[in-house]
């Protein structure tokens, strides 16, 4: 089994209002493929840890290796490029830009890729937007959609670029139950049919026990994996 | 880093979107530097309309350089050569009694005529006069001049108003005069009038046309006649000569040129920046206000687009932050921002342009009364392309620098902070 993401030795602090240590030297490698999710609680570091290991954060110390690339001490610009190439993002809003229709808001990160041509991009977005079962509303504005419909909306954005890691933060956690079973079964399926690597913060235990590993924090630490 | 077309078309679709989304903002934005712009158009075009026609005026109613006998000029006085060691006061020392004459004065017209520098010398004679109108005088000036060559520098076919200059030619004892000078006479062509010279000498001439050129001061006061016309009322001989007009290829020469010719000749070579010191300080002062109140009205704009770009940013935190997430740099976020306000400046600019040239059309029709000083009957407008262009330039440029200061505030978003789920 490959592994996609191999974080080592990573430790951070926080310096405001005083020094603290949120992340104490925590390794963790996650194989192609795996439903993970990332559990703990407020305050234990779960989210931080995501926030390094999706490039975003690059205030740490330790390393970040993803798809074999090592991460540690690039530039903004290079990182960013690489997350538009290799990572999908879930928040716990769905921040799907309001001006813009379904189908462009799913668009942008292949356009901002700029690999295929528009009509491509068109053709691939309709296509995730299938998988999700969003593709009828592919035209409508997104303030126009339920919160489950636009948290799946931007799944498919997520997914667009057919990256390595899909990363979310509390994906679940601004809907109800149904919603969340709904989201939970879209994850599930890209796991299973598409080998899709799946990285979830949450602290949704119904969730997590549904996953296929689960990577427990505590005070900064991994306590159970 | 090369720079990523389809990056920057992206930025540009998704500034698109933002500027039409939000459409009363935008043309509020816009109309800041459209109302800054259209007033710079406005006020250069009135202030520089006004500075040309000045200089116009100066143009025509002084030569570049103007040599004369100053006879006023402080001399050497006689003890100072007879003592020069000594420490010698003369008190209220007076001028000699010399004639205005220049001396070999066609020689000096010969010499300048060589001159590449100098396009026209013109010799003439200029003299006090009263004209005598019923039992009244009216105190005045006579220029005898070569009126062809009078022509060629002043350009006075085009200030005529009746009669023609040949008709001068062909009439030894004619005269032309001043329109405001004829309008107090109660003259019209072909009326005789009589002259007297301060040496008391009278004589009779005939009106055969009637110059205007726009200054009071000199239409009022000045008529033109032969040269030989005017020697003989002088009783002078063929060789006096007062004044030599002088026209530049290059008039902002002048001051240079004045100076040399008053070493090399001996006589005073007035320029015409200080014989119209007073008007073109005007000019100065006209600019100033200008370009002040133009620059006042354009940041004034500027911090309009700053502001707007400031809340729309504020307002698009999370459209930023996820951006940054999703694999935009901080150079694309900066370039959509950037592109909304140079469209602002753009097309709030063109417009501008288009409302300073309908100001000015306006202010052109409105009638203005210059007095009897000047001859103006609507304001003098500049529509010059030159402004035109500055205005754009000037417009794209501050809202450049407007907008680059928020649009590089939102490169620097960091999307953790906004993204979090707290």
């Amino acid at each position: 089994m490959s592994i996609v993401l191999h974080a080592q030795g990573i430790t951070k602090y926080f310096y405001d209002p005083e020094k603290f240590q949120v992340l104490k030297n925590i390794n963790l490698q996650v194989a192609r493929g795996q439903f993970l999710s990332l559990v703990g609680k407020s305050g234990c570091g779960k989210s931080t840890l995501m926030y390094v290991l999706s490039t975003m954060d690059t205030d740490y110390e330790g390393t970040l290796q993803i798809a074999g690339a090592s991460l540690t001490g690039k530039s903004q610009n290079e990182l960013a490029k690489f997350r538009n190439r290799h990572i999908g993002f879930v928040f716990q809003f769905h921040y799907l830009l309001p001006e813009f229709s379904v189908l462009q808001n799913v668009m942008i990160p292949a356009l901002k890729l700029g690999e295929c041509s528009a009509a491509e991009i068109e053709q691939r977005a309709i296509e995730k937007l299938k998988l999700l079962g969003m593709a009828e509303h592919a035209l409508k504005k997104t303030n126009k959609l339920s919160g489950g419909q636009q948290q799946r909306v931007a799944i498919a954005r997520a997914l667009i670029n057919n990256p390595d890691i899909l990363m979310g933060d509390e994906p679940t956690g601004n809907l109800d139950s149904h919603n969340s079973n709904i989201v939970f079964d879209i994850f599930r399926e890209l796991t299973t049919v598409h080998k899709q690597t799946i990285i979830a913060v949450t602290h949704d235990e119904e969730f997590a026990r549904r996953t296929d590993r689960v990577v427990e924090m505590s005070d900064g630490k991994i306590i159970s994996h | 880093m090369s720079i990523n077309l389809s990056s920057l078309k992206l930025s540009l679709t998704i500034a698109r979107v933002h500027l039409f989304s939000k459409p009363k903002q935008t043309i509020i934005a816009m109309l800041g530097v459209t109302f800054g712009i259209g007033m710079f158009i406005a006020l250069i075009g009135l202030m520089t309309g006004l500075n040309d026609f000045t200089e116009e005026i100066t143009m025509t109613s002084s030569p570049d350089i103007h040599i004369y006998h100053d006879i006023t000029e402080k001399r050497v006085n006689l003890l100072e050569v007879v003592n020069p060691q000594g420490l010698n006061v003369v008190h209220h020392q007076k001028p000699k009694n010399e004639t205005a004459k220049l001396r070999s004065a066609a020689g000096i017209v010969e010499a300048l005529r060589h001159d590449p520098r100098i396009q026209g010398a013109a010799p003439m004679i200029s003299s006090q006069v009263f004209y005598n109108y019923g039992p009244a005088q009216l105190n005045g000036q006579i220029q005898g001049v070569e009126i062809m060559e009078e022509d060629k520098l002043f350009d006075l076919k085009s200030k005529m108003k009746d009669g023609r200059l040949e008709d001068l030619l062909s009439f030894q004892e004619g005269i032309i005069m001043g329109s405001g000078l004829a309008k107090k006479l109660n003259m019209k062509k072909g009326d005789r009038v009589v002259i007297t010279t301060p040496q008391g000498f009278t004589r009779t001439l005939k009106v055969v046309g009637i110059f205007q050129i726009g200054i009071g001061v000199v239409d009022n006061i000045r008529s033109y006649a032969n040269m030989s016309m005017v020697q003989t009322i002088l009783q002078q001989d063929k060789s006096f000569i007062t004044d030599i007009n002088i026209k530049l290829k290059n008039r902002h020469l002048a001051k240079t040129i004045a100076t040399e010719l008053q070493s090399n000749f001996g006589y005073k070579a007035e320029d015409w920046e200080t014989a119209n010191a007073t008007f073109l300080t005007g000019v100065t002062v006209r600019n100033i206000i200008t370009y002040a109140v133009s620059f006042t009205l354009l940041v004034v704009a500027g911090f309009g687009i700053y502001n707007i770009l400031n809340m729309t940013i504020y307002n698009k935190m999370k459209d930023i932050a996820i951006l940054k997430a999703m694999g935009f740099a901080g150079m694309d976020v900066r370039n959509i921002f950037m592109i909304q306000s140079l469209v602002i400046g753009l097309l709030g600019g063109l417009l501008g342009l288009l409302v300073g040239f309908t100001l000015s059309v306006l202010i052109a029709q409105a009638p203005f009364d210059g007095g009897d000083l000047i001859n103006l009957d609507h304001f003098p407008v500049n529509f010059k392309p030159t402004y035109y262009l500055t205005g754009i330039v000037f417009g794209i440029c501050t809202t450049a620098i407007a907008g680059y200061m928020p649009s590089r505030k939102a490169a620097k978003v960091d999307p953790i902070e906004i993204l979090r789920g707290q």
